[in-house]
């Protein structure tokens, strides 16, 4: 799931300012917490009451889409809507905010969260913990399955760093767990340690880096591919 | 294991089966760097400490860098250093560049380092890098040594640089195992030397050291002579792992109230060494500790008597 945080209603509101109605559309995809239906009416009340504080008039209507990412879904919720509206605000993640951007060109989307990381609820404990950094490299296949790229806050590929105490990372005040204590953990409990102790060489952040492309339909065959004649 | 040639005194020193002191020179947010230089010369004066680290960024606070501290330190002072660099704050190229670079000022010893994290430091919004880790940034000085080329096997020209290269590994970390087998994967790409962080217990330290053995490479151990109540108050508050022992707390707490500033330093001087004196020896004598890191910075005045027997 993508983990988001609301952000600050006061940004929020300077980003809209310009504009007298406004679309605001919850995401009923993976984004977590939920940002649905009731959190899009609850933002635009916050920001009517906002305007009526400076006296002015903002008429708004709160709408929500099954997975804002997916831009059919997307299109075809909105699509009605749009004409009568000078701007949307988004409660998805920035790939629904980008998304919205993209498919409506003649109106602006703006975002009313901050996209924070790839990850889940950490078991009840009532926190959200980051699992995946989308490296493009995944490593989980030698680290037990935990991520040292997401779970260690300097990214080692060959932890731990010797800042953990009582298995406890030393950034963030000893609170959370360090990675590479629990990679250690699982491999030893599986007899793999022979894991733990090799040396992984740097990584290729090339494929990191942004803007990332994938080609989704390359041609499939199980035929012998036909030689490509040479050009000279 | 390597097998590289000994480059810096260090570790040529080590080499020759001498029990080595190293002291710890500290840059912070400077422009004069003559405190540095000063205690240097007063570590040299001392004809005990055989080289001093110079620390990169500590805590994670922008200071001024290690390396021209380090090449000041050997030209004017005469005293050799061991560049600390952490992989905080450079990617692979700059890294590469500025280890190069050193090499060419006459840098002779590298000791690689994670770095405390940025969010510890007084830019807690930089972006850290961690582009390689220490373990990686070892491998990197391995092939500039040894091969003569970077990390993607280009040749470096007109020579290879002459650096020996060491790696931490801290006694206080708790599971100790990830600790001691991570110094492994060091050692395999090629570390010549170890300093560990500080440790107050002498059995503990022992007990280390021991385990440190089956990498059969030289270990200096990490002690912290402490010159004031003050810092070790913040150690045992601050730093979690490390606790200074009670009664080595309790008597310095006690010079809190010596107003006469000679009588004071005097009996402070004297609770270390009455600490570390049989701590050094106890080392020395039952293990087989290449030497002793010494990281109290601005303190080399405890350096000449708590050596002279060594
Ligand atoms: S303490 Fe563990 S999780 Fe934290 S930075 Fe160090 S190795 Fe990574």
């Amino acid at each position: 799931m993508i983990i988001t945080k609301q952000k600050d209603i006061e940004e929020i509101y300077e980003m809209t300012k310009p504009y007298s109605k406004i679309l605001v559309a919850g995401c009923d995809g993976c984004c977590q917490p939920p940002r649905s239906i009731n959190e899009a009416k609850v933002l635009a009340q916050m920001l009517e009451l906002k305007a009526r504080s400076e006296g002015r008039d903002l008429k708004w209507k709160a709408i929500t889409v099954l997975r804002q990412c997916d831009d059919r879904i997307a299109a075809t919720t909105l699509r009605p809507f749009i004409e009568e509206y000078d701007a949307i605000v988004s409660l998805a993640c920035g790939l629904g905010v980008g998304m919205l951007n993209r498919i409506f060109p003649t109106i602006l989307t703006f975002p009313a969260q901050n996209s924070m990381f790839g990850g889940a609820e950490n078991n009840g404990e009532n926190y959200f913990v980051e699992y995946c950094e989308t490296c493009g490299d995944c490593l989980l296949g030698v680290t037990g399955g935990i991520c040292p790229m997401a779970g260690c806050a300097k990214n080692l590929s060959n932890g731990p760093c010797g800042g953990q105490v009582e298995g406890k990372c030393e950034v963030g005040g000893y609170i959370h767990d360090c990675a590479w204590v629990k990679i250690w953990e699982r491999l030893k409990k599986f007899n793999r340690l022979d894991l733990f102790t090799i040396y992984r060489p740097p990584r290729n952040y090339y494929l990191w880096s942004s803007p990332r492309y994938i080609h989704i339909y390359e041609p499939i065959s199980n035929e012998e591919e036909p030689k490509k004649e040479e050009k000279i | 294991m390597v097998n590289r040639p000994a480059f810096s005194n260090l570790l040529k020193t080590i080499r020759e089966g001498k029990f080595v002191f190293t002291g710890e020179l500290e840059p912070e947010k400077d422009f004069d760097l003559n405190h540095v230089l000063h205690s240097a010369e007063e570590m040299k004066k001392t004809g005990k400490i055989v080289a001093a680290n110079v620390t990169d960024g500590p805590q994670g606070d922008a200071y001024t860098c290690s390396m021209v501290p380090c090449y000041l330190v050997q030209e004017k002072v005469g005293l050799e250093a061991i560049w600390q660099m952490t992989v905080r704050d450079r990617n692979r190229i700059a890294l590469f560049g500025d280890i190069l670079g050193g090499a060419i000022l006459g840098l002779k010893n590298l000791l690689a380092l994670t770095g405390d994290h940025s969010a510890l430091g007084d830019h807690q919004n930089a972006r850290a890098v961690y582009d390689l880790d220490s373990t990686q940034l070892i491998d990197l000085v391995s092939k500039m040594v040894d091969d003569g080329t970077d990390l993607e096997g280009n040749e470096i020209k007109g020579g290879k640089p002459q650096l020996n290269v060491g790696c931490a590994a801290n006694p206080n970390s708790n599971p100790r195992e990830p600790e001691i087998l991570k110094v492994g994967r060091k050692v395999e790409v090629g570390a010549d030397f170890i300093q560990t962080q500080t440790s107050f217990d002498v059995d503990d330290a022992k007990e280390f050291l021991k385990e440190l053995e089956r990498y059969n490479i030289p270990v200096l151990l990490g002690l912290f002579p402490i010159k004031n109540y003050g810092i070790a108050w913040y150690f045992n508050e601050y730093i979690p792992g490390v606790s200074v022992p009670k009664d080595f707390l309790d008597a310095l707490k006690k010079t809190k109230k010596i107003k006469d500033k000679k009588e004071k330093y005097a009996t402070i001087d004297k609770i270390n060494l009455d600490f570390y004196e049989p701590f050094i020896k106890e080392i020395k004598k039952t293990t087989k500790a290449a030497g002793i890191h010494c990281m109290a910075v601005h303190y080399e005045r405890l350096f000449e008597p708590l050596f002279k027997d060594f």
